[in-house]
């Protein structure tokens, strides 16, 4: 490999310490927000540099992995590290500092965009409700994709419905997903068994992998294909995982309930 | 007319999950239409005879061609679009069989499940990746000829 050698020189021009204090917090801040709902990792690198250089700050740089930040602003001697405790899907925040970064680029000044990078973070969400009756809508439609039976409806909607109900429910309490995952699958392993059992059930696999879908890591495992493909093997390697033990969890779950009836 | 349900299944199916990972309320029709377009690739394919992971494959480069088109038409990042969009093709149902069998000590089939559910998750993963890179070249190529005849 030719790489470029590192520049380690005075800038061209000196912000004042608050200045830069500023706009490290905003691009610090708008990874940190990217990494907790799921963007993909060259988009949030992408994206704090962009940050740093539209406010005239060069040679910074920054290193995400799914769990921890690290962005150094080089020519101030300035480095911070975030952890990241818990990553979610929550595709609007992702939406809105992608705003917030186009406007920072078209010269949004500093005040206000500490301002808006506020706001973000209180972002609305869908009601708990409908967010319950989707998981049932995907249960449904997947048993249909499945070439499942009429007669399955009602055992798909309740499963899709209550394991969504059971994952988002119990992980306002608490942070330990994995095992929440094992009940939600649990449950729904125990409402497909019973359905089948008690008479008008048919396709007891099909209902199963029907109502599971709304939890299954399928787009966790591309995701971190797709991070290794672009030469993120760190990021790749720990989505992987995530995923492994997710699906673990919902296997043993849905196992546990088929080995006891 | 086989066709016209499976459309409206994976729609709803997409958008469901883009309520599932609170995506922007505007972009959800959207996105039910890229996990339409994806599956009825993929459903074509494999109907026709296709093995499953080249279909994969198919259905994944034209659902992110989608999600370009809707991620410059909304100003909206592409990943929203995708994200949500793979949802029918992702092989969620394979990695949860792959895991059931181990639970169950089946390994010669859980085996089988992981290989397939690995194989297409890839394949998903090229097809998104060929299409981005595909149309990074085209973009990068139309502003050189763009440049000269300025």
């Amino acid at each position: 490999m030719n790489g470029e050698l590192e520049i380690i020189e005075a800038p061209d021009r000196v912000y004042s310490e608050d200045f830069v204090r500023d706009v490290f917090y905003i691009a610090i801040n708008s990874g940190k927000i990217l990494l907790e709902n799921g963007a993909e990792t060259y988009r949030i690198e992408d994206t704090m540099l962009r940050i740093a250089s539209s406010y005239g700050i060069e040679n910074a740089q920054v290193f995400v992995t799914p769990t921890v930040i690290i962005f150094s602003m080089n020519d101030y001697a300035l480095t911070q590290t975030v952890r990241i405790e818990e990553r979610a899907n929550n595709l609007e925040k992702v939406d809105s500092i992608n705003n917030l970064s186009r406007r920072i680029s078209d010269g949004l000044p500093l005040k206000t965009a500490i301002k808006q990078l506020e706001t973000i973070h209180e972002a609305r969400m869908f009601p708990f409700w409908l967010v319950v009756l989707s998981g049932g809508i995907i249960g449904v439609m997947f048993l249909y994709l499945f070439e499942g039976v009429l007669i399955d409806v009602p055992a798909a909607f309740i499963g899709g419905a209550s394991g969504v109900l059971i994952l988002e429910g119990i992980l306002r309490y608490t942070k330990l997903k994995f095992f929440i995952e094992f009940f939600a699958a649990l449950f729904i392993g125990i409402v497909s068994v019973l359905y089948v059992g008690s008479g008008p059930g048919q396709m007891l696999d099909t209902i199963v992998i029907a109502s599971v879908m709304p939890l299954v890591p399928g787009v966790l495992i591309t995701n971190a294909i797709r991070e290794m493909i672009r030469g993120h093997l760190l990021a790749g390697i720990v989505k992987g995982a995530e995923a492994a033990l997710t699906a673990i969890a919902i296997g043993a779950g849905v196992g546990l309930v088929f080995m006891l009836s | 007319m086989i066709y016209i349900y499976q459309l409206i299944a994976s729609f709803f199916a997409s958008a469901g999950f883009g309520i599932l990972f609170n995506a922007p309320r505007r972009a959800l029709i959207s996105c039910g239409a890229t996990g339409a377009v994806g599956w009825i690739v993929f459903y074509l394919f494999q109907e026709g005879g296709t093995d499953a992971v080249l279909a994969s494959y198919i259905g994944a480069i034209f659902l992110t061609a989608v999600s370009l088109f809707n991620s410059r038409r909304m100003k909206m990042p592409v990943i929203i679009f995708i994200t949500c969009g793979i949802i029918p093709l992702v092989p969620g149902g394979t990695a949860y069989e792959a895991m059931r069998h181990v639970v169950m000590n089946q390994y010669t089939e859980a085996q089988e499940y992981a290989f397939q559910a690995a194989l297409v998750s890839g394949a998903i993963a090229l097809g998104i990746i060929s299409t981005e890179m595909a149309d990074q070249v085209f973009r990068m190529v139309k502003n050189k000829f763009g440049r000269k005849e300025a």
